[in-house]
């Protein structure tokens, strides 16, 4: 029988389901398990977590997902490959190696570090030497929020993955690396995939995509027939049997709820997406126009025809900038006419922020429950039961912070009928917003460190 | 007839930066044509008039019987800048299956389109 190469997720983002890597790893047959802590602005809460203590600065959870699958990594050969490493790979990595020594592991746990993707030191250097690091949607330089910048990192491909495998590792930790090369890369090393193998580096980039969300592939938001989809609570995170030719089939672990079916694969491959011809990543740009699905048995779909063509000169980075502060206030108005309650308690508040002299970048009101996330579409909501005034703004420490002491009084001083306010004053929060540029990949370079 | 665009098509979107994606899945294969042909770039512009501030776009997916949307400008600044409650854009999908559509009666009745209750 021909080698398959199963690959399977066990975190879709920094939060999900911490039992999901055991999971994993023990409800089935599985030969690399596939870790994505990273979002966009993950990089510069760790990046802030690292200036307060130089140890730190990576995916703490995935310590703990380590200890939870040591038995398996050291027992049946499972590796491990994870961006945990945020904005510091080497750290995480001393953490991952005295959980091992903690478990008796010595020796059996090689850990491959990822390094060379953190731009942050040498952002000067490189606007100095032309870089301009301009904001890939609106065109603005980076010198214009340059002394505000937080974190900046390269998306890095397959390739430090790969070598790191090839050099025995059997966990390897990344930075910024890209969503899909953590599952592309095992699958490529494991074929000895070069490359140049356009279409073959597209198919792992396309598997990485279906699963790097985790469970919303295998029945998790999924709205095709939801109502339907069985035992939620014990949801099968995905994982993908991948074939020398590039194919594979999208599946999960026996006796698990959720359900892998051509719709919810599809579902997962609309999502985020941009340009379908064109899905650009550092080792190939994948055409989803070519993607081929089928059904292959209960919980399986198979996927195969991916077309990919050489990638661009360029890299992603992704910078994190301060951007202000911002808060958002609650009410709930209840019928009578609690849609028109919140309109007139949004119109006093207005009023009442213009008259304390207050300006902001931006406020926005909403009205949930009559139409906060379907807009004018919603339709008449003047007989709703209830509805929530959802004030946000947007702007200075100071203004927003005076802000915040104007939600309570609306109880006893505007409409009537008005509840829901136990939680106090709301939150003011540091914005860190996301600033995405390119950059020539000539410019950086990754480097793979081997720990035992 | 009316035929409710939830009724034969299912949806998931996301978000890049200030700009929320659809991904328009009919239900059954037969109906992607009648998606290509009603739900066009100018009816979804519509459709979202006083929700987005920017462009729509459209790209076609034969193979996955899929449209793409891309809604510039839907996210109130996008990311963590966005004060709205679905800054990520997670449910646009479902705003865009509020639409309607007009089918020729014949049209309708070869494609096995349930009717608009």
């Amino acid at each position: 029988m021909s080698k398959i190469v199963r690959v399977g997720a066990g975190q879709g983002f920094w939060g999900d389901d911490i039992d999901a890597p055991r999971r994993q790893v023990e409800g089935g047959q599985l030969d690399y398990l596939m870790l994505d802590y990273l979002a966009e602005v993950t990089m510069s809460i760790l990046q802030k977590q690292k200036e307060r203590d130089p140890s730190l600065g990576y995916a703490r959870d995935f310590v703990g997902a380590m200890e939870s699958v040591m038995p398996a990594v050291t027992g049946r050969g499972v590796k491990v490959i994870a961006n945990a490493g945020g904005v510091n790979p080497p750290a995480c990595a001393a953490a991952v190696k005295a959980i091992a020594e903690k478990a008796g592991a010595n020796g059996k746990v090689r850990i491959g570090v990822v390094t060379g993707d953190d731009l942050l030191s040498s952002i000067d250097e490189l606007i100095g030497k032309g870089h301009s690091l301009s904001n890939m949607d609106t065109g603005e330089p980076l010198s214009t929020v340059r002394d505000r910048v937080l974190s900046a990192n390269a998306y890095i491909g397959s390739e430090p993955i790969v070598e790191a495998l090839a050099k025995g590792a059997n966990v390897v930790i990344t930075g910024r690396s890209t969503d899909t090369a953590l599952t592309m890369a095992p699958i490529r090393h494991e074929f000895g995939w070069g490359a140049t193998s356009w279409d073959k580096l597209a198919a792992g980039i396309v598997a990485g995509h279906i699963i790097e969300c985790g469970a919303q592939c295998s029945g998790g938001n999924c709205l095709y027939d939801w109502q339907t989809i069985p035992d939620l609570a014990n949801v099968g995170y995905p994982l993908v049997e991948a074939s020398a030719d590039g194919s594979f089939v999208v599946t999960k672990h026996p006796n698990t709820g959720g359900r892998v079916s051509v719709r919810s694969v599809t579902e997962q491959l609309v999502y985020e997406m941009g340009d379908p011809h064109s899905y650009i990543t550092p080792d190939v740009i994948a055409d989803f126009t070519t993607i081929q699905l089928s059904d292959d048995g209960k919980d399986r779909v198979r996927v195969s025809g991916i077309k990919g063509k050489p990638p661009t000169d360029k890299l992603k980075v992704s910078i994190a900038y301060r951007a202000g502060f911002k808060a958002v206030g609650t009410l709930v108005y209840a019928w009578p006419d609690a849609l028109d309650k919140a309109q007139l308690a949004d119109r006093i508040l207005r009023e009442r922020l213009d008259r304390l002299g207050l300006r902001f970048e931006r406020i926005l009101t909403e009205f949930v429950g009559a139409n906060a996330t379907h807009g004018p579409l919603s339709g008449d909501q003047h007989e709703a039961p209830e509805v929530q005034l959802r004030f946000g703004v947007r702007g200075e420490k100071a203004a927003v912070e005076r802000f915040t002491r104007e939600i309570a009084p609306l109880v006893l001083n505007g409409p009537p009928s008005v509840t829901g306010f136990a939680g106090g004053r709301p939150k003011v929060e540091e914005i860190v917003a996301y600033w995405p540029a390119l950059i020539d990949k000539s410019v950086v370079k990754t480097s793979v460190q081997i720990i035992q | 007839m009316k035929v409710r665009l939830v009724d034969i098509a299912h949806a998931r979107s996301g978000d890049k930066g200030d700009t929320a994606n659809v991904g328009l899945i009919a239900i059954e294969p037969r109906w992607y044509d009648l998606l290509v042909q009603a739900v066009t770039t100018e009816r979804v512009t519509r459709h979202f008039q006083g929700m987005i501030d920017g462009p729509v776009q459209r790209y076609e997916l034969p193979n996955l019987k899929a449209l793409n949307f891309l809604l510039h400008g839907a996210l109130d600044g996008g990311g963590t800048l966005s004060l709205k409650t679905d800054a990520q854009g997670k449910v646009y999908s479902t705003a865009l299956l509020r639409m309607v559509l007009d089918v020729p009666d014949r049209q309708a009745k070869e494609l096995g389109l349930p009717e608009a209750r």
